[in-house]
């Protein structure tokens, strides 16, 4: 029987997967194809031979992926949305509840001032329009964590529209080209967190815990521009950054600040968009491209199997390493959506508008916060490759790892060393380190100044490459030492005098003639052979390349 | 009366002076006196089926639901005026401020306050079924309304 091969592109990696036997799918342990081994391009399942196929390549069917992002950030205030009451991870269960967080009668909600600013800030930096006029309404469903029976969001008009946020693949061979994609922002809306639930099977009950009923949250919602796991993983990294850099949102998805849900479809390019799926709550970095890549693997696998897809909510079961479908959430959700009565809508005010006399903490103005708005990831990118000279791909690693651009930045103001040379040393050797020993920056053994110290004795030629190696381990190892320190304990400066050295290269060519005859003969390799013998006498502590010169000359005269 | 009101809503071009509750997109109660104007403006079986479990209110007789006929009924007559380039209004408060509160922990540490009113607690978490207990589905004769 011939076997259709199933083919689904990306920028950035291709997929090929034969479908060699129509068995049952379910429960497969790992999604086929995943990066497990971290490489970037083809992975296939076993293929028929094509001489037996009888499709001709024309007929080879071609899948593309939809993908679209909600994306959940807690915003980061000392209170909540609508209640005085605390916003913090960890507090005992019931803590940081008010009346109104636990709905009793009789209580209202009242706006939270920096909700609002953090909502516009964010709507700012992803270039988005502000409304400003948006309404508050509430969103109704059933469930024991939201106490209310509702939910207060911004349905019908919220306070940012049609913006768009700008990312970047890294492709090729060496990663290293570049490809910037934009994904466009549908709005942003300002909404209640619910409770936390923790499910105990064994009595077969929920409990409870409504510290985060009530936080704000700003809802992301990101159109289906997006066609595979890295990419939504990428634009998600890259929101995450901005966020954190106007410091509207922690967005640390381990400790629920950030959670994204992915709206999933395949189809055929050139017909009509397929059914899609939607993958909740999706918690985890790591998890987040797999889950996504899976989900479109099994449609597509479905699909070709002659299956359909509902349009259903799953989740990801990073255990098994695949999606299924979620209790509770079957059949279609009526919410039926009505204006909060208790809210006027929220006006929003630009220089040009603002009343005169109006209180300052009353009333918002759109062009203040944009004058206010810290330095971006993409400008801070840029500065750092027009300042240091450095590659763009550099730029987005020092970005991406947490505290690296902060160390990197220290070392740069203690050292005298070439910008390029530092980048290597961090981004390399440091950061190889830290990645060998899954540390944190924060982590490190070595601080910049120490690291700083160690480039300057490198940048003076006191110490050569190979030694500033070791010394770099030593100080991995050690802690406490400074680099000047273990080089002189280990002896490892260059030699500084000059005639010692020219006398030790006529000593070891003296001591081997063959080698110089083979030299003299023409041997290329027999010159590094003498450089080798002289660093060995120099127990090291000699450059190769000034040894090189030296012998030359000598040979020469 | 109803059907009076149903001809001058059908001559009145659409425009924005359409109701809230047709903008809602899943008001079943709308939509089926929307659709299908009835003779009697009826409300179909199924739909109060999904009512109750979207309220979970409970209709009990055919007296509710000839009730809730009526109410709808009677909030269809707002068709009846011609709402063309008017803006909607969504709220009373629509000319009130917004208050604006300063970002404040100004509430919260009533754990035992709070837990006090619940039926059941265990160690200052509320307690509650394992998820959503699912209405039985009723037989279609003991429906007081029929499709």
């Amino acid at each position: 029987m011939a076997a259709p091969v199933l083919r689904w592109s990306c920028p950035a990696r291709r997929w090929i997967l034969a479908n060699i036997d129509r068995g049952p799918r379910h429960g497969r342990g790992s999604p086929t194809g995943s990066r497990s081994s971290g490489k970037r391009g083809q992975s296939s399942v076993a293929q028929q031979p094509l001489a037996t196929a009888q499709k001709p390549r024309k007929g080879e069917h071609q899948w593309a992926a939809v993908v679209g992002l909600e994306i959940h950030a807690q915003i980061s205030s000392n209170s909540k949305l609508f209640s005085g009451s605390q916003v913090h991870f960890a507090a005992p269960p019931n803590s940081l509840v008010s009346f109104f967080d636990a709905s009793l009668p009789g209580t209202l909600p009242v706006l939270n001032r920096r909700c609002v600013e953090a909502a516009v800030m964010t709507g700012l930096a992803l270039n988005c329009h502000i409304n400003k006029k948006s309404l508050f309404d509430r969103k109704h469903y059933f469930y024991a964590d939201l106490p209310a029976g509702y939910q207060i969001t911004q349905q019908r008009l919220p306070i940012a529209v049609k913006g768009s946020l700008a990312y970047s693949v890294f492709v090729g061979k060496n990663r290293n080209q570049v490809i910037n994609k934009t994904v466009r922002i549908k709005q942003i809306q300002l909404e209640q967190d619910s409770g936390k639930s923790l499910h105990d099977d064994l009595r077969s009950q929920t409990l409870i815990d409504l510290n985060r009923a009530g936080v704000g949250l700003l809802e992301v919602v990101l159109e289906p521009d997006m066609s595979c796991g890295e990419e939504a993983a990428t634009a998600v990294r890259e929101l995450q950054l901005i966020l954190q850099a106007l410091g509207t949102s922690q967005a640390n998805m381990a400790e629920g600040q950030l959670r994204v849900d992915a709206n999933i479809s395949v189809h055929h390019p050139g017909e009509p968009l397929g059914v899609r799926t939607e993958v909740k709550n999706l918690n985890s970095a790591r998890f987040l491209a797999k889950a996504i890549d899976y989900e479109i693997q099994r449609q597509i696998e479905e699909l070709e199997n002659g299956g359909e897809i509902l349009n259903e909510t799953r989740s990801f079961d990073c255990k098994l390493g695949c999606t299924v479908p979620m209790r509770d959430k079957e059949g279609k959700q009526d919410y039926r959506f009505i204006p909060e009565p208790n809210l006027p809508p929220l006006l929003l005010y630009d220089s040009a508008s603002l009343p005169a006399g109006a209180d300052p903490q009353q009333v918002i103005n759109i062009d203040q916060l944009r004058e206010q708005l810290p330095e971006l990831p993409r400008v801070t990118r840029e500065k750092l490759v027009q300042q240091y000279g450095m590659l763009p791909e550099h730029s987005f690693t020092l970005l991406n790892e947490v505290g690296l651009l902060e160390f990197f930045q220290n070392v740069m103001k203690e050292t005298r060393a070439e910008p390029k040379r530092v980048t290597s040393w961090v981004l390399n050797t440091f950061l190889g380190f830290l990645k060998q020993q899954n540390l944190a920056v924060s982590e490190s053994p070595v601080t910049p100044s120490a690291l700083a110290e160690l480039l300057n004795l490198l940048d003076q030629k006191t110490i050569s490459s190979a030694a500033a190696k070791k010394v770099f381990e030593e100080l991995w190892r050690s802690g406490g030492k400074t680099p000047a320190q273990i080089v002189s304990e280990k002896r490892l400066e260059l030699m500084q005098d000059q005639e010692a050295l020219e006398e030790l290269c006529q000593a070891t060519m003296e001591k081997h003639p063959q080698v110089v005859m083979d030299l003299k003969k023409g041997n290329p390799r027999a010159i590094n052979k003498l450089i080798g013998l002289v660093r060995k006498a120099t127990l090291n502590r000699a450059d190769p390349t000034v040894i090189k010169e030296m012998l030359e000359r000598q040979l020469s005269s | 009366m109803w059907a009076r009101a149903a001809r001058r809503v059908l001559r009145a071009p659409g425009g924005g002076g359409r109701g809230f509750a047709s903008k809602a997109g899943g008001g079943g109660v709308s939509a089926g006196g929307e659709a299908a104007p009835q003779e009697r403006g009826r409300v179909p079986g199924d739909v109060i089926e999904h009512l109750e479990r979207l309220a979970l209110v409970d209709f009990g007789s055919r007296e509710a639901v000839a009730r809730l006929e009526k109410a709808v009924a009677f909030a269809d007559r707002l068709r009846a005026v011609d709402t063309d380039g008017v803006q909607p209004m969504e709220s009373v408060l629509e000319d009130r401020c917004l208050y604006l509160r300063p970002d404040n922990v100004v509430e919260g540490n009533c754990a035992e306050e709070l837990l006090q009113n619940a039926h059941r607690v265990m160690e200052e978490y509320f307690v509650a079924p394992p998820g959503n207990i699912t209405l039985p589905k009723l037989d279609e004769q003991e429906l007081f309304s029929k499709s």
